[in-house]
């Protein structure tokens, strides 16, 4: 077995299409989505008709221009300019200062700063207005905490273990997942075929070794890569992205090991219903990628999906999986809280892996 | 006598319908060369792959090496060496690191065994780092005889071992398993061509699934029941088409640069010659009575059966 194992370690890292489907990929992916999809606002360009010139207004275009989500780069003499401006489609905001802002703030109480966005995008209108208002409160906070007076009462939404609302948060996860069980179920599921196309199965069967030496020797290799694979786009998503790694890294190894041995045991038992490598990667494709994208709660929340669809999902160890990880990644939660997740996905496995091993074909048909 | 498979009213047919055997039986000697010889699509892979344990029988028995073939099967599997016909080993894995690879599955290894192989073994060892794929057809199939033999089997089976291999290497491969049978090894081969089958100790002749008969060369050659002449002319073709339509004619087949024919019953050669010659002027040839080859023998057997089916 030691030799099976060994033999391959050889065979993967001299196919540079496996190397280029187990590392590449995930990379690519983790980024891709990462940045590519990310739906948080980024340097957006904004444009000031500032009125009043004032001290007031003048710190709240500093603030905002401190912020990594706005650049203020053009400021506008009258409103006539708006317009135009926005046809050419770089400015996604514009703000307005009344006249006499600070004045007004101080004897009145209140003043007016008008946001006209570009709603052509309705979701980065929508974001650029809600973080220019969070901007302006949270200056407005600022006054008033050098005041003994207070002046007003307002509802402050708190946005628990993704305080920024960062989507990257949320992809993460979903990422690592679908690109586990993908890698995982795939590759395996592809070498158990490859070697039945060759024909090296025949000869396998016809020597000494049982098998479960051969599923072994085939889980072992990708089980290894595939948690290197783990680490990396954990590593990807601590540096890039800035995730926050605070809970119990342990455990999420022990449960990402414990999913990759799940993904495995898949791969496995798809290898057994298929002969060669192109219906392997057919049915990994389309019995696993899809359904795990769609029904995992990843790209689309489950509440929302009609009853049947919500039953289905639970069959899904990459739902589970999910709420394992962003329990432990987020919410700091120790195994107690993801003893029942993991429950099932060992539940799973074990089912998986049994099936396999009652399907592995003794002999050739 | 010791056998080593005994083969009993072996059948198998496919989902399909195909009847790749149809109530095949025969007996192997401990320690001697077989040979199934047939053509393509005779049942001959089929064959094997059932008495390599690979596939079950529809009905049928089998004894390999004195255990059942069907519940021992286990047992069987350690002592087999298989090569199947197609090339099946890993391409991507070097000569060396597929025989390691092999005895490792056998739970041995290339050091302890290595006299096992070493005659073949020697003549791709200089290539011992190249990827198996990168081999010529030759280099593969000593290669792959060579995995098969690592781990000592008491039978060998090779399913079409020369197929797609170069006539030197054909000669060469054949003087190999002539080495291995006298060490006391059981080979069982099949193969396509028929000049093969004179270099097996028995022959087997099958096609469509049946066994139509078993012998040695010699017997097989000494059987042939009617006498044999060699046509040499310079244009064959034509000569061939006016035989086939000749009724007095047995059969009549092109063997390489010559026809060989047979008449029927006791029709003299002589008085057949100039029957020809005076009704077909323009074809010239030269007649000589030969001994039959092995060849000759398996397209008269062949002939023979398919006029009776």
């Amino acid at each position: 077995m030691r030799d099976f194992i060994i033999k391959e370690f050889k065979q993967i890292f001299r196919d540079y299409r496996s190397m280029v489907i187990l590392f590449g990929i995930p990379i690519i992916q983790v980024l891709l989505f990462g940045f590519a999809l990310s739906l948080d606002l980024n340097d957006a360009h904004i444009a000031v008709l500032d009125r009043a010139n004032d001290e007031h207004s003048k710190k709240i275009i500093r603030k905002l221009d401190a912020s990594s989500y706005f650049i203020v780069d053009t400021y506008l003499q009258s409103e006539s300019e708006i317009e135009a401006l926005f046809r050419k489609g770089k400015v996604k905001e514009v703000l307005i200062f009344e006249n006499q802002f600070a004045k007004k703030l101080h004897n009145q109480g209140h003043a007016a700063v008008q946001i006209i966005a570009d709603a052509s995008d309705p979701n980065t209108a929508n974001m650029t207005v809600s973080y220019t208002q969070a901007i302006i409160a949270n200056y407005q906070q600022e006054l008033l905490t050098g005041n003994t007076l207070a002046m007003n009462m307002k509802a402050e939404p708190l946005f628990f273990y993704n305080p920024e609302l960062k989507s990257v948060f949320m992809f993460v996860p979903g990422v690592i997942t679908i690109i586990l069980l993908l890698v995982s179920a795939m590759m395996t599921s592809i070498s158990i075929a490859r070697e039945k196309e060759l024909g090296t199965m025949e000869i396998l069967l016809v020597s000494p070794i049982q098998p479960f030496q051969i599923i072994l020797g085939k889980v072992i290799p990708y089980m290894v890569l595939s948690f290197i694979n783990f680490i990396l786009i954990l590593i990807l998503a601590f540096a890039v992205f800035k995730m926050p790694m605070s809970g119990n890294i342990p455990l999420l190894m022990a449960e990402a090991l414990l999913y990759i041995l799940l993904s495995l045991s898949l791969g496995i038992l798809i290898s057994t219903v298929s002969n060669s490598q192109q219906t392997a990667m057919m049915l990994s494709m389309f019995a696993l990628l899809l359904p795990t994208i769609l029904l995992s709660g990843f790209v689309f929340p489950i509440e929302n999906m009609p009853q049947i669809l919500q039953y289905l999902s639970h069959i899904m160890p990459s739902k589970w999986f999910i709420i394992i990880i962003k329990d432990i990644m987020l919410k700091e939660a120790g195994w107690r809280e993801v003893a029942f997740e993991t429950g099932i996905l060992m539940f799973e496995t074990f089912l998986f892996i049994a099936l396999s091993i009652k399907k592995f074909k003794i002999r050739l048909a | 006598m010791n056998y080593a498979l005994e083969i009993e009213n072996l059948s198998k047919a496919y989902p399909s319908g195909v009847k790749a055997l149809e109530h095949l039986s025969c007996k192997v000697e401990a320690g001697s060369l077989f040979g199934f010889i047939g053509p393509d699509g005779a049942g001959k892979t089929t064959l094997f792959r059932i008495l390599t344990t690979l596939l079950l029988p529809d009905e049928g028995k089998v004894n390999l090496l004195g255990l059942d073939l069907i519940h021992d099967y286990k047992k069987i599997r350690q002592s087999l060496g298989y090569m199947p016909g197609q090339f099946s080993l890993y391409q991507d894995l070097s000569v060396e690191e597929n025989l390691n690879f092999f005895a490792g599955v056998f739970k041995t290894n290339l050091a302890d065994n290595y006299h096992l192989i070493e005659d073949i073994y020697k003549q791709i060892e200089p290539f011992k780092h190249r990827r198996a794929g990168k081999l010529s057809g030759g280099m593969k199939q000593k290669l792959a005889l060579s995995c098969a033999l690592i781990h000592k089997p008491q039978m060998l089976f090779l399913d079409e071992p020369t197929t797609g291999v170069d006539a030197v290497s054909r000669k060469e491969f054949w003087q190999m398993l002539h080495k291995l049978r006298d060490g006391g090894l059981t080979i069982i081969v099949s193969t396509p061509y028929m000049d093969e089958a004179a270099l097996c100790d028995q022959v087997a002749l099958i096609q469509k699934g049946k066994i139509l008969s078993i012998n040695t060369p010699q017997e097989i050659i000494k059987s042939f029941p009617l006498q044999l002449f060699a046509l040499k002319s310079t244009d064959n073709y034509p000569l061939l088409k006016v035989l086939q339509a000749e009724e007095s004619v047995h059969s009549v087949w092109l063997f390489g640069e010559s026809l060989h024919l047979s008449l029927k019953g006791n029709l003299s050669i002589e008085s057949f010659e100039a029957d020809i010659n005076r009704r077909f002027p323009q074809l010239t040839f030269e007649v000589e009575e030969i001994e039959a080859g092995i060849e000759d023998c398996f397209m008269e057997l062949m002939y023979s059966h398919g006029n009776r089916s």
